[in-house]
């Protein structure tokens, strides 16, 4: 036998035995049967009221969304949500109405900063922005050296959603130019569009599986935030080992 | 010494240890106030968490299933899947990698699975250059020492001491600012990350349906850990599984209120595959380490089967009054606090374990701070019923056998109370000392005085 066989024949061994739900100190044991069903909505049809056996409050929460931060259904509402969320994080966050604005706002970023040359990726919006610093750019589309992209004082990439309820970024590596470009540069700037705020974490997963379910990127990620740490004394410092500003251009 | 007698001696040093309650009290002050905010923010907490605890039995109770399923479909993006029953077996599935790859040099995010299975020993020990780059498990490596705690490694110590380490082991200038701690951290790690040869992280959740893995972290060391690299390693235990993606949507801002009090840490990433056709970067082979280690006795106690739900957010740790007074270190355990007690029993024998289920006021906040529902008090109870059932002590077997006979025979009963009463100011002699028949429970506090009558003799003159 293989380890593999091996471990999975200890599983299964094991899962003769029901164990009872969380919070019914034992009590349930013998009342609840290992459930063939995958998810709890089956489940509750299965066994009724039953699986919290001490408890005995049935209802089962169906989905994530009911329980979670609330969030409005406007637009408006959402997005003076993600505004919050993003001061909080200690993130920058600017609407902006045109594209010329938006140019204008970055060239602001990197006169203040001194930037040298940035990083970026072929893309709809980064194509029509960023070319407009006049900096060397370094693409990360294809293979390109983590040396060279290590002295890049930015990062700008688009992304593929927003998420008001979390002031998250979420970018996948093909949305964002591979998996570094949007940690390795000290300042990462995200360019999205307005029509890419999504409300809630559920919503996210939600686009996520409708656009990639068929072949998925090799990395997803929620960027909540500039890079940070609290590991001496509790303290928040920022710029960890990722960058340590964040901006969110949004048109 | 036993485990037992080094647990007892560091626990009386520590709880004595002012300046340490001072900083674990200023540390968790914080911590408590935000992760409140944030509970308050869900629609409800107690619903979420219900949820959670009943993904986490759903994922727990069809593991065999969804196991499989995660393989195959993770396999299938060209993942190398090993399998490992023990912690040796891991070991020597990683130390090969290593070899084969020739690698000189490693970086290593935060991973609780190989603190477990001591994989940086093993790596050292086999001549290779291993770092940790989270900041708080740096600062742990440098001083050769354990993490103190599961998600703050680093935080029984000041920054004066930080400092002084750093000038030692780093040679950088004396600084008391902590933002300049950590970019003295930085660039020192910065140069790691370009040039190591391998990758090692852990795993926060193993996703079925998808073959993914999540890492939840804050400073982007794992991001660089999983993009720069040829070779990626990632070590997990059998129990990380949850069925969806979508589940993700409700543990990662779980894990994240109850680990450090944040809406969501600030990276949260799932990883498919290693770089994939006509991707950019990415590390060109990944290996996934999936971990038994015990964990499958655990998965056959159907009583304390929900002890896998464990997302490891310390949350647990942090409400407990014995983690509070005696400290990360002094469990000398991977996992320490209640969970620790909990399952460090499982995984490395019970009759060395069972004094950490007796090192507990059964106070219960841990279960109530616990974001899966896991019934940690009562496992705690369990482990002390298995644990006298599987082998009883000479004193408690005297101890209980001599009570049933006074229980049983009134006069002797009622002899034994008259004594005890007769003789109890003799005790005040002798209080504390070794002498002292009631020496443990009296060292630290005093016996209260009997009643100078019994209630029965009282009642009999009162007719």
């Amino acid at each position: 036998m293989t380890e593999r066989e091996k471990i999975l024949a200890r599983v299964r061994e094991a899962l003769k035995v029901a164990a009872p739900l969380s919070g019914s100190h034992g009590a349930g044991s013998t009342t609840v049967p290992v459930a063939t069903s995958r998810r709890l909505a089956d489940w509750q049809g299965t066994f009724g009221t039953t699986p919290n056996a001490a408890g005995g409050t049935p209802a089962l929460p169906s989905s994530a969304r009911q329980w979670l931060p609330r969030v409005g259904e406007s637009f408006e509402e959402q997005l003076a949500l993600f505004q919050k969320n993003a001061a909080e994080l200690k993130a920058d966050f600017q609407l902006l109405a045109s594209r010329d604005e938006l140019k204008t706002a970055l060239a602001k970023i990197s006169a203040a900063e001194n930037w040298k040359r940035i990083a970026s990726h072929r893309g709809e919006l980064t194509d029509s922005i960023s070319g407009a610093l006049n900096l060397p750019i370094y693409f990360t589309d294809k293979n390109y050296n983590v040396h060279e992209l290590e002295t890049c004082d930015a990062g700008i990439s688009e992304c593929d959603a927003l998420i008001a309820q979390t002031g998250s970024v979420l970018v996948t590596n093909r949305s964002a130019g591979g998996r570094a470009l949007s940690v390795l540069p000290p300042h990462h700037v995200v360019l999205a569009r307005r029509e890419q705020l999504v409300a809630d974490l559920p919503a996210a997963f939600e686009l996520l599986q409708q656009k990639y379910a068929a072949n998925y990127p090799s990395m997803i990620s929620f960027i909540t935030g500039p890079s940070r740490t609290g590991d001496i004394e509790r303290i928040l410092v920022l710029g960890a080992h990722g960058p340590k500003k964040l901006t969110i251009f949004c048109l | 010494m036993t485990f037992v007698s080094q647990f007892m001696k560091q626990a009386r040093v520590m709880v004595g240890d002012l300046r340490h309650r001072k900083i674990i009290r200023a540390a968790l002050g914080n911590y408590e106030i935000a992760r409140d905010q944030r509970k308050a923010s869900f629609q409800s907490w107690e619903s979420a968490r219900r949820l959670a605890a009943e993904t986490k039995w759903d994922a727990l109770n069809h593991l065999d299933k969804y196991l499989v399923e995660f393989t195959a479909k993770i396999e299938a993006r060209g993942t190398k899947v090993h399998w490992a029953s023990t912690a040796a077996q891991a070991r020597t599935i990683i130390l090969q990698i290593v070899e084969e790859k020739k690698a000189r040099s490693i970086i290593k995010s935060k991973a609780m699975t190989a603190e477990e299975i001591h994989l940086n020993d093993a790596l050292e020990h086999a001549g290779l250059n291993v770092v940790e780059n989270d900041l708080g498990e740096f600062i742990v490596q440098l001083r050769h020492e354990a993490p103190y705690h599961i998600v703050f490694p680093s935080m029984h110590l000041t920054r004066g001491e930080i400092s002084e380490l750093f000038q030692r082991e780093l040679g950088s200038a004396p600084t008391n600012d902590p933002e300049e701690l950590t970019m003295i951290a930085r660039r020192a790690l910065r140069k790691k990350f370009l040039t190591a040869d391998i990758g090692i992280t852990g795993a926060n959740f193993a996703i079925a349906e998808t073959g993914m893995i999540s890492i939840t972290e804050n400073e982007g060391n794992a991001r660089l850990t999983a993009a720069l690299p040829k070779t990626m390693i990632s070590l997990l235990g059998i129990e990380k599984i949850l069925p969806k993606l979508s589940d993700l949507a409700l543990f990662l801002p779980m894990l994240a209120t109850a680990g450090t009090g944040q809406p969501l840490t600030c990276y949260n990433t799932m990883y498919g595959g290693p770089r994939q056709p006509g991707e950019s970067d990415g590390p060109d082979e990944w290996h996934v380490v999936l971990l038994d280690n015990h964990r499958t006795e655990l998965l056959a106690d159907a009583e304390q089967r929900d002890a896998l739900h464990c997302i490891r957010c310390g949350a647990c740790l942090n409400v407990c009054p014995i983690f509070r007074n005696i400290g990360g270190h002094t469990y000398g355990t991977t996992y320490s606090g209640p969970i620790g007690s909990v399952i460090t029993p499982h995984l490395r024998g019970l009759q060395d374990w069972k004094h950490l289920s007796n090192a507990s006021s059964l106070c219960g906040a841990c279960t109530e701070a616990c974001p899966v529902k896991i019934d940690l008090h009562h496992h705690l109870l369990q482990n002390r019923r298995n644990a006298a059932a599987q082998q009883p002590t000479l004193k408690e077997q005297i101890g209980f056998k001599s009570f049933v006979q006074l229980a049983n025979h009134p006069k002797l009963w009622a002899f034994a109370k008259k004594f005890a009463r007769l003789t109890q100011p003799l005790q005040k002699l002798v209080k504390g000392t070794r002498l002292d028949p009631g020496y443990h429970w009296t060292q630290t506090r005093d016996l209260p005085d009997f009643a100078p009558e019994t209630f029965k003799d009282w009642w009999r003159k009162r007719k």
